[in-house]
């Protein structure tokens, strides 16, 4: 359900960054989410055709850019995925561990007409 | 039509952020520690915040915002203890955001509180990723939901400051692994406190009762 909040701030920053850029009209609008986002593409989407109408970003295509979580040992720096439940480094067994990836919710760009 | 690409490089949630940080400007003026209570439902946050309420009220200054999907059962429960409470209802909305936040602070004597809890909708997914203009993030995991979940939801326990470990009376019944929960949870967040308590039998609390005192203190002197 906070897809729909999501989605409220991503047309509405693109309305804004339109609107300065005097465009007629949003055809797509490019998103990194990182996978610990909690962020469902699919849900965006739906809620965005629904929000959008009446406004020059309908019609818009959304894209994902899927980042996956990364993880850096705190004690040697590794960087490494984490497989499944084990987040403990795998060269020196560490636990304490930094998420360096996979948090990440941002537009990098739109592309307008 | 020429098709123009414009690089934004900005941050999805940048207005409530932003929003965020104008409930903090307001709240730093009064002098009003803010808590943001994160957990899934059930956990205990609504008798925390009362045991809490209990222990420190002739001490602090108290008020209360009560976040819930629908219903204001836990407001009700608040406001018969004399304090003052405002309920935000989300209407299927699973997280508080700032602007919600703003609006509730309006109905309440800042001048009078000392420490302001925010309830936020027991959910483990999101409520993280919505600053609400806090000082500290506590969140409140219990026994009975098993130790896995800071590696379920690991982007709530690396963003708090205070864990709390509830319902710890039960620990003879449950085969919960603190030792191990603990380990996870100092590994993705290194400075997170990690208090074990019981808000039923007051199992731990004196130390989560100075925590926030001295978190109140210090939050006076600024």
């Amino acid at each position: 359900m906070h897809e729909y909040s999501i989605t409220e701030s991503v047309l509405n920053l693109a309305l804004e960054k339109a609107n300065e850029a005097n465009a007629s009209r949003i055809t797509r609008i490019n998103l990194v989410v990182g996978d610990l986002s909690g962020v469902v593409g699919e849900c965006v989407q739906y809620y965005f055709d629904f929000l959008s109408k009446n406004t020059i970003a309908d019609g818009a295509r959304l894209d994902f850019e899927v980042k996956t979580t990364q993880l850096k040992c705190r004690k040697c720096d590794k960087v490494f995925k984490p497989q499944d439940l084990n987040w403990t480094c795998p060269d020196c067994h560490e636990t304490g561990i930094e998420i360096i990836s996979g948090k990440e919710c941002y537009m990098e760009s739109i592309e307008v007409e | 039509m020429t098709v123009k690409v414009i690089t934004v490089g900005e941050d999805i949630l940048g207005a409530n952020e932003a929003r965020a940080r104008s409930n903090k400007k307001r709240l730093d003026e009064q002098g009003v520690l803010t808590i943001n209570i994160m957990s899934s439902p059930g956990a205990g946050k609504t008798s925390l915040i009362m045991s809490t309420i209990e222990n420190l009220r002739d001490k602090l200054g108290i008020g209360v915002i009560e976040g819930d999907v629908a219903s204001s059962v836990d407001a009700e429960k608040i406001n018969a203890m004399g304090i003052p409470v405002v309920q935000i209802n989300t209407g299927g909305g699973c997280h508080l955001e700032a602007g919600m936040v703003a609006k509730a602070l309006d109905d309440l004597p800042l001048g009078d509180i000392d420490l302001l809890f925010i309830e936020n909708v027991g959910n483990l997914i999101c409520p993280n990723a919505f600053a609400l203009g806090e000082d500290r993030r506590v969140m409140i995991s219990s026994l009975p939901e098993g130790d896995d979940k800071p590696h379920k939801y690991p982007a709530m326990f690396a963003d708090t400051d205070t864990v709390l470990l509830n319902k710890i009376d039960l620990q003879p019944y449950l085969e919960f692994d603190v030792d191990s929960f603990s380990k996870v949870v100092t590994g993705l967040n290194p400075d997170a406190v990690i208090f074990p308590v019981s808000c039923k039998t007051g199992e731990g609390m004196t130390d989560w009762f100075a925590w926030l005192e001295s978190a109140v203190k210090d939050k006076k002197k600024k």
